[in-house]
């Protein structure tokens, strides 16, 4: 164990967290209209299910796993389905979504237990009710979270470790569930390691939420070897492969998964996921969102249904101020500007963040000086000011050749960059040609 | 050093030479292939873009294609007509008949029309812009205006409209296809200069929806269906679709009902606001 040590490289930008950190969780009322993409998650869209005019109880399904890396959509509030139509997507495109109406008057009381007790199911029972409640990874990526409950043949798995780092500047989301939920985390972990056998769990938590730390510590269970571990202040120390290397010391190579380290991460907020549907038998329907930032007249933390429109969000934390620039979803370092306020939170919105003028001024772009600074920067050892330039002059298949797929996009280049250079966005831009170049070639 | 030493080197070193020289010289004379001399003066002719619009690998290809009589001279898109006639008169061949294609862009939603629902500050660059959010237009479908194709064009045949559109110039254009693969939205198709009838809209959206986030979009009403030739346009998934295979029985009255304007009649080039009037193209 290497604690109180760090992965190398990082960067260190202000964590802005005070405006929501101390603030509870609320429970926000139930919108008027919910609208539910079939695109949440990573791998397959889900299948629809449901047709115009038809009525859902909350926690029915509206979409069906369409193959293994895919998950159930389910309707988050009781209503009508009004619509499948096209509707403003959180990527910037448009998707094909159920419009529900949600009945003004209903109790919103879901049908008892849809997933299964817990107690004397198999690891294979608790992977398919994983995946039949729609758990997907609540930090952002949205991946299913029962592919990670199965690792691959060969492979053997000897480290759950829960990632509460949330080193993404202004979200606290993980924090408040960290605080407020510590007996659902310890029973999602308890959940995670029985299913994948290991005997040992680490709870990974930055040193600047010591409140999470203690009350963790406190609840933590004594039959299990549970350990939270204060970790580095540092960013990105939430980033799957930065955390591995902190706790363990052990570097995941490139092109491979964590599993082959023999570690499973998985973030804070989908462990206490998977304790929540164990325990209350409702699928992934809502989850807590930090709303927030300078733009905001009310920050705080909420408990969203899936499917919410951004623009009900934000009125209900009081509206934005007249001086809003931007409105992103997730932080200002990894997180996408909205150009719209009708995008539904999708289940992985780790958060909405409001700027101003003030922290989202453009700022000129000036050529490269090869100050080195983004060497420096990028916690994955790539070459930025290389792959920059290659970027700039469209020579893509390069960029590949220089790494660019180990490439997370944490924008730590772009962070540090006094020629104000839009790295990361050359990074997006150079990941997307790749996908397009494969897509002509197949 | 004495002079004789300098004389030794120079005329090993000039006998190795020669030596060798003589020996290239006989190779060359034994060795040599014979290659048709007109190759390299019609390469020379050739506009040496090597764009591939004639389907064959580079100009110098296209050049033995013609002598090989597995091409005519109007293959060439660049050439202007003259130089097509010219070449044809050196080489003693037809001119030929070539289907001359020119790029046409799906969409018609400049400025003035499309919705736009947030300012894009990043790079300029519809691709770069794509692999973010999006360029904050209304449609999700349609032109961004950031101008990818406008750069990849070799022959400076597309200029941006004041509406931020790209206007391509049909006599300008050699059907290379460079603008189709820049295009990140495949906004752009390549179509006989001659088939007037085109779409100019992607927006899957119908009714008001689609008009709502751009007053020329294609709303799916369907009137183009059935004022065109039986079975020539098609509404599928929310869009007319017309089939080319069938482009000879189209008639201007397939348009006349459009309530938006998304089918175009298109002589010449394409008529977007703002962009330079021409006349129409053969």
């Amino acid at each position: 164990m290497l604690a109180g040590w760090s992965f190398r490289h990082g960067v260190h930008p202000p964590d802005s967290k005070a405006l929501t950190e101390a603030v509870p969780v609320r429970r926000m009322p139930f919108p008027r209209e919910i609208v539910l993409p079939l695109r949440q998650h990573a791998g397959k869209p889900a299948r629809l299910i449901v047709r115009k005019g038809d009525h859902v109880e909350r926690g029915d399904k509206v979409g069906e796993a369409d193959g293994w890396i895919s998950v159930p959509i389910h309707a988050s509030a009781a209503g009508t389905v009004t619509d499948v139509d096209w509707w403003p997507h959180p990527d910037g495109s448009m998707e094909r979504a159920v419009r529900i109406a949600v009945d003004e008057f209903s109790p919103q009381i879901p049908r008892p237990r849809m997933v299964p007790e817990w107690e004397g199911l198999d690891a294979r029972d608790v992977v398919a009710a994983v995946q039949q409640a729609g758990v997907v990874g609540l930090g952002g990526a949205a991946f299913p979270t029962h592919v990670k409950l199965l690792p691959p043949d060969g492979v053997t798995v000897e480290l759950l470790l829960v990632n509460g780092a949330e080193c993404e500047p202004y979200l606290t989301t993980d924090h408040r569930t960290m605080v407020e939920f510590p007996e659902r985390v310890h029973f999602g972990t308890r959940v995670m390691m029985r299913t994948l056998g290991v005997e040992r769990a680490v709870i990974g938590v930055e040193k600047n939420k010591p409140d999470a730390i203690d009350v963790l510590r406190r609840t933590a269970p004594t039959d299990l070897d549970v350990e939270v571990v204060p970790l580095t202040v540092k960013y990105p120390q939430g980033a799957e492969k930065m955390l591995i290397k902190t706790v363990t010391g052990r570097e995941v190579p490139s092109g491979k998964l964590p599993a082959h380290v023999g570690t499973v991460v998985q973030n804070v907020g989908s462990i206490a996921a998977i304790g929540e549907i164990f325990q209350t038998g409702l699928p992934l329907v809502e989850r807590i969102v930090t709303v927030t930032g300078p733009a905001l007249r009310r920050p705080s933390n909420l408990i969203v249904p899936v499917g919410t429109k951004l623009r009900d969000v934000l009125d209900f934390c009081g509206g934005l101020r007249e001086d809003v620039a931007e409105v992103l979803f997730g932080g200002p370092m990894m997180g996408s500007a909205q150009p719209d306020l009708d995008v539904p939170l999708l289940k992985g919105t780790t958060g909405v963040v409001a700027l101003t003028h003030r922290e989202t001024k453009p700022k000129t772009a000036y050529p490269c000086i090869r100050c080195g600074h983004c060497l420096d920067a990028c916690p994955v050892f790539l070459n930025p000011q290389l792959l920059g330039s290659l970027a700039q002059a469209g020579r893509y298949e390069e960029m590949e050749a220089a790494s660019l797929m180990d490439c997370m996009l944490c924008g730590c280049c772009s962070y540090v960059c006094p020629s104000n250079l839009p790295l990361s966005q050359m990074f997006a831009l150079g990941k997307a040609a790749a996908r397009r170049r494969r897509e002509l070639v197949a | 050093m004495d002079a004789s030493q300098i004389l030794t080197s120079v005329s090993i070193l000039g006998g190795v030479g020669l030596a060798f020289g003589t020996l290239i010289a006989l190779a060359h004379l034994r060795l040599r292939v014979w290659e048709d001399p007109r190759i390299e003066a019609l390469t020379d002719v050739l506009p040496g873009a090597n764009c591939g619009a004639c389907g064959f690998a580079g100009c110098r290809a296209f050049a033995e294609g013609v002598l090989e009589g597995a091409a005519v001279p109007a293959g060439c898109t660049v050439l202007s007509r003259d130089e097509v006639e010219d070449v044809a008169e050196f080489l003693g061949v037809d001119v030929g008949e070539s289907n001359r294609r020119v790029a046409r862009l799906l969409c018609a939603g400049g400025s003035d029309v499309a919705l736009r629902k947030a300012d894009y500050y990043g790079i300029e660059s519809c691709a770069a812009a794509l692999a973010v959010t999006g360029g904050g237009k209304g449609c999700a479908w349609g032109c961004l205006g950031l101008a990818d194709c406008a750069v990849s064009c070799d022959f400076d045949a597309i200029h941006m409209t004041p509406f931020g559109l790209p206007w391509v110039e049909p006599d300008a254009c050699t059907g290379c296809n460079d603008c189709v693969v820049a295009c990140p939205l495949d906004l752009f198709v390549l179509l006989p200069v001659g088939d007037p009838l085109l779409v100019q809209c992607r927006n899957l959206m119908e009714g008001e929806a689609a008009t709502e986030v751009c007053s020329v979009a294609c709303n799916a009403c369907g009137r183009c269906v059935q004022d065109g030739a039986p079975g020539l346009i098609e509404m599928r998934s929310g869009l007319a679709v017309i089939d080319y295979g069938r482009i000879g029985e189209a008639n201007p009255e397939a348009i006349g009902r459009c309530p938006t304007g998304a089918i175009a009649w298109v002589l010449g080039a394409q008529d977007f606001p703002g962009a330079p009037v021409t006349s129409e193209v053969t």
